[in-house]
């Protein structure tokens, strides 16, 4: 890529808020870098190991859940509620890894729909801790000192540190050992196994850090929203980041970022233009045509053109 | 009582999950729409067109088997050759996009359908039950019973067991296993269809009742094994019990979570399924 191809998305992503006044449009673009932070952590299990997780709204929703309650009940400033949710999230990554990863393909993606289905029957009957389904109002917006990061243009800046973060941690993952280690297990794993590659130990930690980044994302969320409550754990969510990754290009870096982007932004173009129901049936006859025209995703069908048109 | 007539609808639908994995390798997350669509179309001939029970529930089938017809030959054919991660791709956008078809088309209030039977319940000795969990009941098993003569009797079924077996072998005896496919997945569609025009009397008709439907059918289907045909059906009987029991004993607000449970413990635990003989996982 030249410099000013890096140059310029760097300089529009800082300056963002200055020109782009719309409160409206702050918050499309809010909601993109939480479902970015998202779609980059499933496509660190879908993309890199190969793992189909359909679980994922869980381990956001436990993230929100987390740290809404840990600011609730407990009344930690948001600065450590973050971590909290991010270790919760993690914990539950790694147990759902440890009894999960055992199974491959159809077994596994049924194990983590269920687990997910069981945390949200959770979080609609344990009144006591998480209000059913009403859910849990008011959870405060993070500070920082006397300054309050509740203004969009300021939470904008929180969630662009929180992608970059993210998107740092995948870009050092996958390039090092342990990311060569990933696709050695999704290209054959009986061979990577064989050439001395642990597999329970690297798909458990694949599971762990996508898990707490997806903890990051519900945080973010729950601090964003101000609000919690079982809607999180919705099977759509699940589906909108598999969408994301498989549309972005699963297994590349900026993949789920440019699906997090599209995705976002079109059913949001879309509601201006129909109602509700039509913007879902649209998503779905879309994710039938996208598996048929661009099965590897728009970020590789972009650099396949570009190395064939390139003199 | 009432859990062997849940279990029977959940066997329907379990056997129809079953064919279509383990003849097809496809996961079929549409499953559930199926069920909601013989329901929705057993609400329009008996609700609407005032025709008898039965030829509501043929109707259901025949919608079922057609349109599952028409989604194999147009999505499942081309991509015979894909992985299944990308055939369960293309299941869930078609679960998503009849889900929200039926939404538009039908509206998102709840119907009952209605139906002939009195409303008073037969005792029978200790047990009492309504007349029409009866005739759900004895459908159900007789539907049950023709799957069986079908996939054991007849040429077709020897045809889907041969293919079940061993595809390329199959091919090689002369089996046609594209048609072979269309009409296991007609035919699976057509099961779930039948047990949504079943059990949409009983209960409510609304259009995301699939997605419960759908998870109760991949439990029974793990739960006996998947492509496990006799599992299948015990396996559905098992769960409807299961679930009449965790709703009386334990909480009527974790009735659902049976099904999750029963998944996560029967995978982990007994991969293979309960009944199952021996089968490779993964």
């Amino acid at each position: 890529m030249t410099r000013a191809g890096r140059v310029v998305p760097v300089l529009l992503a800082l300056t963002l808020p200055l020109w782009l006044a719309s409160p409206y449009f702050l918050h499309v673009v809010i909601m993109a870098g939480i479902f970015g932070i998202l779609a980059l952590s499933l496509n660190l299990l879908l993309g890199y190991t190969g793992q189909l997780s359909l679980g994922h709204a869980a381990f956001f929703g436990i993230g929100a859940y987390t740290s809404a309650l840990l600011t609730l009940r407990l009344e930690w400033s948001f600065w450590l509620a973050l971590p909290g949710a991010v270790a919760a999230s993690g914990l539950a990554g790694w147990l759902i890894g440890r009894l999960a990863l055992k199974l491959r393909g159809a077994y596994f993606v049924l194990v983590t729909i269920s687990f997910a289905g069981v945390i949200a029957l959770v979080s609609v009957n344990w009144m006591d801790v998480t209000n059913g389904p009403l859910g849990l109002p008011g959870v405060p917006a993070p500070a920082l000192g006397p300054w309050s990061l509740r203004a969009k243009s300021v939470y904008y800046y929180l969630v662009l540190v929180a992608v970059l973060l993210a998107y740092l941690v995948c870009r050092r993952l996958v390039a090092s050992r342990i990311g060569r280690a990933f696709v050695a297990l999704r290209e054959n794993e009986a061979l990577a196994e064989s050439v001395g590659v642990d597999v329970t130990h690297y798909l458990v930690l694949a599971a762990v850090v996508s898990a707490a980044m997806a903890g990051m994302a519900g945080s973010l969320y729950a601090h964003y929203t101000r609000f919690v409550s079982p809607e999180v754990f919705l099977f759509s969510y699940t589906v909108t980041m598999v969408i994301m990754v498989v549309a972005g290009g699963k297994g590349t870096l900026a993949g789920p970022l440019v699906g997090a982007l599209i995705f976002t932004a079109l059913p949001e173009a879309l509601r201006a233009v129909t109602s509700w129901q039509w913007q879902m049936l649209a998503y779905g006859v879309l994710l039938v045509l996208l598996v048929f025209f661009l099965p590897r995703g728009i970020v590789p069908a972009l650099a396949a053109w570009r190395a064939r048109n390139a003199p | 009582m009432n859990g062997l007539v849940l279990g029977g609808t959940y066997a329907l639908l379990g056997i129809g999950l079953t064919l279509i994995f383990g003849l097809m390798n496809v996961v079929n997350f549409a499953h559930g729409e199926f069920y909601t669509l013989g329901a929705y179309a057993a609400f329009a001939t008996l609700g609407l067109a005032g025709t008898h029970f039965v030829a509501a529930v043929l109707a259901a089938i025949a919608c079922g088997v057609a349109l599952g017809a028409v989604c194999e030959l147009t999505l499942l054919r081309p991509l015979r050759a894909e992985s299944i991660d990308t055939t369960m791709l293309v299941m869930i956008g078609v679960w998503i996009t009849m889900q929200n078809g039926e939404l538009l088309l039908w509206g998102g209030v709840a119907k009952s359908i209605p139906h002939p039977f009195p409303t008073a319940p037969l005792v029978l000795g200790p047990v009492s039950i309504a007349p029409l969990r009866v005739f759900v009941l004895v459908l159900a098993a007789g539907l049950i019973v023709a799957s069986y003569l079908l996939i054991h009797k007849t040429q077709l079924g020897m045809a889907m067991r041969a293919t079940f077996q061993d595809r390329d072998t199959a091919a090689l005896m002369g089996v046609r296993i594209g048609r072979i496919h269309t009409a296991t997945f007609a035919f699976g569609s057509g099961l779930a269809a039948a047990a949504g025009a079943l059990l949409g009397p009983v209960f409510l008709v609304y259009p995301s009742m699939g997605d419960l439907a759908a998870l109760k059918a991949f439990s029974v289907v793990i739960l006996g094994g998947l492509g496990n045909l006799p599992g299948a059906t015990l396996g559905g009987l098992l769960l409807g019990v299961a679930e009449e029991l965790g709703a009386g004993y334990v909480s009527s607000g974790y009735r659902d979570a049976v099904g999750f449970v029963i998944i996560i413990l029967v995978l982990l635990l007994r991969p293979a399924g309960l009944f199952a003989k021996q089968e490779r996982i993964g």
